[in-house]
């Protein structure tokens, strides 16, 4: 072996060792110390990353449900109830019930029930829409039928019905991260509790017109006339400008409001025909 | 070499149908809408309940507040209801519906021919005339005058100027008002520089209205300080800033008013009604508006009662040519769509155009090519490529910083991109998004 490469390993092999040395002592000085916890917590949570929450991220949540002396208003609406408890049976705490939700429409204003009354063939974008007029048809308060909510959903949760030009709920796959929610310039979406075999009742309008003109825009507006207020026996709807709100706590699914309403605007969904009086009624309004 | 703004600008093909055809009155109507809101400001607050009998030209809602305008009745007749119509800006507004009995006139308003030429009142009446005519700028901005009279303190006005520019196409209400009452024009051009304390004033006339610009010149000879200066043809010179630096060299800054280099700018329109508001005491009910369209049998130039439904202007043009795609409010840059044809004229509207079919349909979107037309054509000096894709893209703090909000929406990029991109559309609602963001930031 010659003498140069013996020279070269020896003075790499010293200055390797002196800046190991150095960069220990640095690491050592520098050290940050973060909670393995917040790991454990982050692998259990769904990596979505979609912000439902209310943080950034998965992890940034994660470091909240370490750092949280208990889990009151921490909820990841995604993983639901099961990662809830995961992530409470890792950090010895008690984990408050979670009520799944699920994202709905509160227009049913296709073609059918609300007649176009313009054309708009600008960008399709709600947005823009939005600020531009008050839309395609008379009504200034329902579904603008450009998509933003399903260019916003990213559990591929929602899609656009060719035939009534609204955008369409899978229960299965809303994980009710609120997305939609947020992207809609109409304030549309709800969240609404979960009930068994994906049953839902709702006011599916947000008109907050008269009777008169919001009857006009559209055949299955709320028109505010309080029969289905009268006829709830569990105080379950109130009505507030001219529109009226079923409370999905209070609702226990009797359906008398469904029939009473003389406009269709409540919507039954997912609930077994009715008897054979009424089950026109209930068709029409499920078509 | 004649004057214009330096940076950017487009020359639209001009379409000036209707310069050679005189003012025409269009018949009273039947029944009119008269929103309450046609104005920028707080919508006036209705003074008539329904039954109400009312005159033209009679006070029937006040305006509520300084930054807003009075609403007077263009027509005599029964007050119908009060409810809500889709105006010319497409959202559901309030308006009073009145019934038209006769044209029964408030009895201090001076219908004489005579032109009165002596001014005897003070500068503090002359605003509070034109507060009470409730005159807004009739450019299509529609801001109250009386607001830009009233010189802030501290502040000094050295210069009027009279927009005769009239840069967008098809448009010729201004050019017909000043060929046709050019002296009265003038009456008022005078009023405004005694309102605001200025002994000069200069009217800037687009060169592409040769006969206006000699009438005017002609005219100007026999009044004290107003000069005339014909203008290369450019569109958006209307626009007040752009006509201010062609005319004086002045730049008015970012976020500043015209004020602020000493200069107001007052539209052609405008003067002639300060005039009248001032001299006859007639309040601001009626105005010139252009109706013009390729195929429409007999395009013209209509002074119509405000409220009156463009169906009529429409009809009174030779009816509704079968290929009509759209309606557009005002010029067809800045214009908008209406809803439809019961659309009121307002005090903004100076003209109505009807576009085929052919024509107004939008193009298929493609992807920017990087050619920076948009970048040369803003005469703002902005990136249109870049708010659009920040707008898009939802990153409005950077599109504050890059002057999102200094954007006038003259749409000079949305014309020229040759990808025709919609760059106008997001760049609006980024901007609508910015100020709403800022508003609520500054209300925490």
């Amino acid at each position: 072996m010659s003498p140069t490469v013996l020279i070269t390993i020896i003075s790499l092999s010293a200055i390797a060792l002196t800046a190991a040395v150095i960069l220990y002592f640095v690491a050592q000085k520098f050290k940050v110390y973060e909670d393995p916890r917040i790991d454990e917590v982050q692998a259990v949570l769904p990596a979505a990353n979609c912000g439902a929450c209310g943080f950034a991220g998965c992890r940034n949540f994660a470091e909240a449900l370490v750092e949280a002396d208990s889990f009151e208003g921490l909820v990841c609406p995604v993983g639901g109830a099961s990662v809830m408890e995961e992530a409470a049976r890792l950090l010895g705490k008690e984990s408050p019930a979670v009520e799944p939700t699920v994202a709905v429409l509160l227009c049913n204003g296709s073609p059918e029930f609300r007649h176009r009354t313009s054309v708009y063939d600008g960008s399709a974008d709600c947005r823009i829409l939005h600020n531009l007029y008050i839309g395609e048809s008379d009504c200034s308060y329902g579904c603008l039928g450009k998509g933003d909510c399903v260019r916003a959903c990213n559990f591929d949760a929602l899609h656009m019905d060719p035939v009534s030009g609204l955008p369409v709920t899978t229960d299965d796959k809303c994980v009710s991260c609120g997305a939609c929610v947020k992207a809609c310039p109409r304030n549309l979406f709800e969240l609404r509790k979960k009930a068994k075999k994906d049953r839902k009742i709702y006011v599916a309008c947000s008109n907050r017109d008269k009777g008169g003109p919001a009857r006009r825009a559209c055949k299955v507006a709320c028109i505010g006339c309080g029969k289905c207020q009268k006829v709830c026996a569990f105080d379950a709807i109130t009505i507030e400008n001219n529109l009226a709100v079923i409370d999905a706590f209070k609702c226990t699914f009797c359906r008398k409001c469904v029939t009473e309403c003389p406009t269709n605007a409540i919507l039954e969904i997912n609930f077994p025909p009715r008897k054979p009086k009424v089950e026109a009624t209930a068709e029409s309004i499920n078509s | 070499m004649l004057k214009s703004f330096p940076a950017g600008g487009v020359h639209p093909a001009e379409n000036k149908l209707t310069a050679g055809n005189p003012i025409e009155y269009l018949p009273v109507p039947p029944s009119v809408t008269i929103p309450v809101s046609q104005h920028i400001g707080a919508p006036a607050t209705p003074l008539v309940a329904k039954g109400d009998k009312v005159k033209t030209g009679q006070l029937i809602a006040a305006g509520k507040g300084y930054v807003s305008s009075n609403i007077h009745s263009s027509v005599s007749g029964t007050v119908n209801k009060l409810d809500h119509v889709i105006d010319g800006t497409g959202f559901r507004q309030p308006a009073l519906f009145i019934d038209t009995e006769g044209d029964d006139w408030v009895d201090t308003i001076d219908r004489s021919a005579d032109i009165i030429r002596d001014i005897t009142i003070s500068r503090e009446e002359i605003i509070r005339k034109c507060q009470e005519a409730g005159i807004v700028g009739l450019g299509g901005a529609t801001f109250p005058s009386h607001v830009k009279l009233s010189v802030p303190s501290g502040k000094k006005c050295s210069l009027l100027i009279i927009n005769g520019v009239e840069c967008e196409p098809w448009l010729t209400s201004d050019h017909r008002l000043m060929l046709e009452r050019g002296e009265e024009v003038l009456i008022g051009a005078t009023i405004l520089m005694k309102a605001l304390g200025t002994d000069r004033a200069l009217v800037g006339i687009e060169n592409n209205k040769p006969d206006a610009i000699l009438h005017l010149k002609e005219l100007s000879s026999g009044f004290k300080g107003i000069t005339v200066h014909p203008l290369k043809v450019k569109y958006p010179q209307g626009a007040e800033k752009q006509l201010i630096k062609a005319l004086t060299g002045r730049e008015v800054p970012s976020g500043h008013l015209p004020i602020d280099v000493g200069v107001v700018v007052h539209n052609i329109g405008t003067a002639l009604a300060v005039y009248e508001a001032v001299q006859k005491n007639k309040p601001l009910f009626e105005r010139v508006v252009t109706i013009a369209g390729k195929s429409l049998p007999r395009p013209g130039n209509f002074v119509v009662r405000t409220g009156t439904p463009i169906i009529r202007l429409i009809e009174a043009a030779g009816g509704m040519p079968e290929d009509t795609g759209k309606i557009i409010n005002g010029g067809p840059m800045m214009g908008k769509a209406v809803y439809n044809t019961d659309v009121p004229v307002v005090k903004g509207m100076s003209g109505v155009i009807l576009i085929p079919m052919s024509e107004s349909s939008r193009k298929e979107v493609k992807p920017c090519i990087r050619c920076a037309k948009c970048v040369t054509v803003c005469p703002l000096g902005l990136e249109p490529y870049l708010l659009m894709t920040l707008s898009l893209k939802g990153l409005f703090e950077r599109a504050e910083k890059e002057r999102i909000t200094d954007c006038m929406e003259c749409g000079s990029c949305s014309y020229t991109c040759p990808a025709y991109r919609p760059l106008l559309d997001y760049i609006r609602l980024g901007k609508s998004t910015v100020t709403r963001l800022s508003r609520e930031k500054n209300l925490k």
